[in-house]
């Protein structure tokens, strides 16, 4: 399974990009949860390094196969994650009014993160038996659209607005790396703006609100309006270089809510400044280009496409998430990849990095 | 080796695509960059500002409840001001001084302050703490004059629920209590946080949604000390809608004030169309005294108390219905066509099934009875015969067609249904098949039969307006401030019984006459001016020989005394009020009951428009 070359292949610029986020991930979440004295608070960055471990080691698993094996199981992960949602909803665990969960003994799992690496896989999946070098027309492309749309729906319905749009831009990504014909990309946008209003009814209230108080942020001074607000001053009174590691006063202070889950960066920009975040974005920027990097050098249609998939989950929580605490975007709940507190997220962007360092491992294995 | 599936020109093509993809990524991550840098740099000496003085606090609001009202508009709750003590611990500058000067101004005791103090000290130090709450209104003024001088106390404002009356109606007001985890885990009540009041019993409960209303907040700057300069933005709380009752205040309170001392119920209802004017439950308790809190005697006495003052024996007292099941029973025998009006039976006080020998509560018998005699003089030989000749299925297909043996679907909380024996019943439950004298009893409704004070209350309604079994409610209306009406009342009509019109009128007729005629047995409630029909009962607790030995030892003791039970309708021919009365081992109906449906009935009449 590990052959030498393999070990002479691999990818130390990956593994290094990972490790340095995880570092700072740690460092970040220790001053972010140091305020709060109770005994759950200040152990979460602990228990970040353990998932991190776990991850890791998932991380580890990912490389020992090769990756052409998934081929086979893409439409069976798929299946399998779209049987998990719809349990989900009709026996998960519900909490803050949302049934995303299901419990497994003392720990809990949430099927939508599963639906991310399945997502990308079967689309890969798609696109490389399809094989050719024509565009795509929008006649061709019922069939991913479907593979979209159901679990799309279904983690809509839990309801999670922010990972059913996430997971559709991810989508819609790896669509459109496959060349889209101009035309039907035309019409298609065309078809979106003609459903917005639709989709807008569709929504909750509560969903409503967030957009309307991302245009105006004074409609709703309790909730994601205070949140933006708060994180807005954190950013921006981080200035050039911060205010140093743990002393951060909205985050100290408590001023900043949800500080070590949506609104981490926002901790980071406090204490490091510009300096800072222009430094973690970059890791994320290269960590994206680099990606782009290992699906250009494979030779293998799947693993290439499923490369851009990958780079493309990474691209979207980042630019999301960013975007939200900036004051950008509305408030959707995305936490930041690999910055973030969440274990159910670690395990599967570690699982999801396992496999693009795979990919760019074995990219001598075709001629 | 595996071979390449992407030919040359596919991947250039990719390559291609590639390419506009990194070329896009980098775009974002610039418009990333600059926002931050518009933050950070442009805007960012501004946002050190803010958060140096960052002292935006989001403070909740919580909405007025909405009022209860008797059917009048009366207000029987309502909410009045509660003023309640914080501190700050991060704003306090030497703790064991305030304390010392809080002890004194404000009636403290240093150790329950200092528990609190360290129960959160874990939190979060810009939390405020509460140190008492409902603080008088001298205690108000103590401390709101001196807060310049003691720094980290805050004193909010809440509304609280105030039950007017006291105890008038708790079973039909209910009261409020913490909001369970399981509740707040349910999903049911999505705006509500831990610590919050809702209803748990009664109308409180039943209209919990309507009366909440929403909570409100507001984003409100404060300096240094916790003064607010200004409030950055608002959303005011929404008011509850207020329920207006079909109780009428005055009748509720007779009601009441006719049962202290004694255990028991109270119904009264408009026979025209189900609605409640009164429904009392003795012993009660005072619904204020959930909101101020029980020092642990009170509350231990009230929920373990053999008495149960928490239940509402009106809908969950289940007693056995005595002689005022014999109404039903006499209307079925009409309508079954077993007897009729005039066939007479003789009764000399003794009647003998089997091995078993029953008597007849007069010693020595009524003589020649018709069914209007029998009724009038509760005769229970003439019944005795009359229940053997229809078996008690037939008895039970009447019974419940006017509603006993089931939930009369009240909306007030817990109900209980009673119970109509039939022999599939007690084949099911008991296992044995049933037997003769088992009717003998039902007939004169004792053996198994069991019924609520509600019930009685709502069978005899339809007995007198004409059959039809109205679903008893408590809700008038209930209407959001603005006007907009969530609920008005209207009648529910359960079913119409399947009894001849002139049975019916033969049956009121004779019911008139136990109250009007000389020898009936409901003569306490009669009026001079006003028809009064009705039908005593009396219910026995014991078997007669145990009731016999205890008579022999002198008086027998309160709890083997038999439950006394009245009800009445007035006017007989046009009527507007039933009364349901039970008094728990209260000995005979016609003369512990039945005074009180007098009462009752002659102050809801007498009164011009009722």
């Amino acid at each position: 399974m590990l052959d030498r070359r393999l070990i002479q292949n691999f990818d130390w610029v990956l593994l290094l990009l990972l490790l340095l986020l995880a570092g700072i991930s740690i460092l970040n979440l220790y001053s972010a949860t140091y305020a709060i004295r109770d005994v759950g608070g200040s152990r979460i960055f602990m228990k970040q390094f353990y998932w991190f471990l776990i991850g890791f080691s998932v991380f580890l698993v990912m490389i020992t196969f090769n990756y052409y094996y998934l081929e086979r199981l893409a439409y069976p992960a798929y299946f399998f994650t779209v049987a998990l949602l719809i349990i989900v909803l009709l026996v998960g665990k519900v909490m803050s009014g949302s049934q995303r969960w299901l419990s497994l003994g003392p720990a809990v799992f949430q099927p939508s993160e599963l639906a991310k690496i399945s997502m990308v896989l079967v689309l890969a999946k798609f696109f490389s038996d399809r094989g050719g070098s024509e565009d795509y027309r929008l006649r061709d492309l019922w069939q991913p659209f479907i593979l979209i749309l159901v679990p799309c729906g279904l983690i809509l319905k839990e309801p999670d607005l922010g990972t059913a749009l996430f997971l559709g831009m991810v989508s819609f990504s790896m669509i459109l790396i496959v060349k889209v014909n101009r035309k039907s990309l035309l019409i298609f946008l065309g078809c979106c703006l003609l459903a917005a209003p639709v989709v807008w009814f569709g929504m909750k209230d509560y969903q409503q609100r967030r957009i309307l108080t991302f245009l105006q942020p004074d409609m709703d001074p309790l909730g994601a309006g205070y949140h933006i607000n708060q994180s807005k001053i954190a950013i921006g009174s981080g200035q050039f270089w911060g205010k140093g590691y743990l002393q951060g006063t909205q985050t100290r202070l408590h001023f900043l809510p949800e500080q070590h889950t949506d609104f981490a960066f926002s901790v980071l920009a406090e204490e490091w400044g510009l300096v800072g975040v222009t430094g973690l974005l970059l890791l994320y920027l290269f960590l994206i280009l680099w990606g782009l990097n290992i699906a250009k050098g494979s030779k293998d249609r799947f693993g290439a496409i499923l490369a851009v998939g990958i780079v493309a989950i990474v691209f979207w929580q980042v630019v999301i998430n960013v975007g939200m605490v900036t004051g950008l975007l509305p408030v959707v709940g995305i936490p930041l990849l690999l910055f973030s507190y969440g274990g159910s997220s670690l395990i599967s962007t570690m699982a999801a990095m396992g496999l693009l360092m795979n990919i760019s491992m074995r990219r001598f294995m075709f001629q | 080796m595996k071979l390449s599936n992407f030919d040359p020109v596919s991947q250039d093509v990719f390559a291609k695509q590639l390419k506009i993809a990194a070329l896009f990524v980098l775009v974002i991550f610039s418009i990333l960059i600059l926002r931050l840098w518009f933050l950070q740099i442009v805007n960012g000496s501004a946002y050190r500002d803010r958060s140096e003085n960052n002292r935006i606090r989001l403070q909740s609001m919580a909405p007025f409840r909405g009022v209860i009202r008797d059917r009048s508009g009366k207000i029987l709750v309502d909410n009045r001001p509660s003023y309640d003590l914080y501190v700050i611990p991060e704003e306090i500058h030497d703790t064991e001084a305030l304390l010392n000067r809080l002890a004194v101004l404000g009636n403290l005791e240093m150790a329950l302050m200092k528990e609190r103090l360290s129960r959160a000290a874990s939190g979060y130090p810009f939390k405020p703490v509460c140190l008492k709450k409902d603080i008088s209104r001298e205690e108000l003024a103590m401390l709101e004059t001196r807060r310049f001088d003691l720094p980290g106390v805050m004193i909010k404002v809440r509304p609280q629920r105030h039950y007017f009356y006291g105890d008038l109606a708790a079973h039909v007001l209910g009261y409020l209590g913490e909001i369970s985890e399981k509740q707040l885990k349910s999903g049911q009540f999505p705006n509500a946080k831990s610590g919050d009041l809702i209803g748990k019993t009664g109308m409180e409960r039943r209209w919990q949604k309507s009366l909440n209303g929403g909570r409100g907040g507001e984003q409100v700057e404060v300096d240094a000390a916790g003064r607010r300069i200004k409030v950055i933005s608002q959303k005011l709380p929404v008011s509850g809608a207020d329920v207006c009752l079909t109780i009428n205040r005055e009748l509720q309170t007779l009601a009441e004030k006719a049962l202290s001392g004694k255990h028991g119920a109270v119904v009264a209802m408009d026979p025209r169309n189900g609605q409640i004017l009164a429904l009392a439950s003795s012993p009660s308790y005072d619904p204020n005294l959930f909101i101020t809190g029980f020092d642990g005697g009170t509350w231990k006495n009230i929920v373990s108390s053999s008495d149960y003052p928490l239940h509402n024996r009106a809908l969950t007292g289940q007693y056995p219905p005595g002689s005022v099941f014999k109404i039903i029973v006499a209307l079925a025998g009409l309508e079954e066509g077993v007897i009729t009006p005039w066939e007479a039976l003789y009764c000399n006080g003794e009647y003998s099934l089997g091995r078993g020998r029953y008597r007849c509560w007069k010693r020595w018998g009524h003589g020649k009875v018709d069914l209007n005699r029998a009724l009038v003089e509760s005769c229970d030989i003439y019944f005795y015969h009359l229940g053997m000749r229809l078996g008690v299925d037939r008895i039970a297909h009447y019974a419940r067609q006017l509603g006993l043996g089931q939930k009369t679907g009240l909306n007030l909380g817990h109900e209980k249904g009673g119970l109509i024996p039939t022999t599939e019943w007690k084949r099911k439950r008991w296992g044995t098949p049933w037997q003769g004298g088992e009717t003998v009893s039902t007939a004169i409704g004792q053996s198994f039969v069991l019924v609520t004070p509600l019930q009685v209350a709502t069978f005899v309604s339809a007995v007198f307006n004409g059959g039809h079994v109205y679903r008893p409610q408590v809700t008038r209306w209930v209407r959001k401030p603005g006007g907009e009406s969530i609920f008005e009342f209207a009648p529910q009509l359960i079913r119409d019984v399947e009894i001849k019109p002139e049975y019916l009128e033969l049956v009121k007729k004779a019911l008139s006459g136990v109250v009007n005629h000389p020898r009936g047995t409901g003569s306490k409630a009669r009026l001079v001016d006003i028809t009064v029909a009705g039908k005593t009962g009396t219910a026995q607790v014991v078997n007669l020989k145990k009731e016999k030995e205890a008579k022999a030892k002198g008086e027998i003791p309160w709890k083997y005394r038999d439950h006394a039970w009245f009800v009445a309708v007035a006017p007989a021919d046009a009527p507007r009020i039933t009364v349901a009365v039970l008094v728990e081992h209260g000995g005979h109906g016609g003369s512990a009951a039945a005074p009180i449906a007098k009462t009752l009935i002659e102050a809801y009449l007498r009164v011009p428009g009722g």
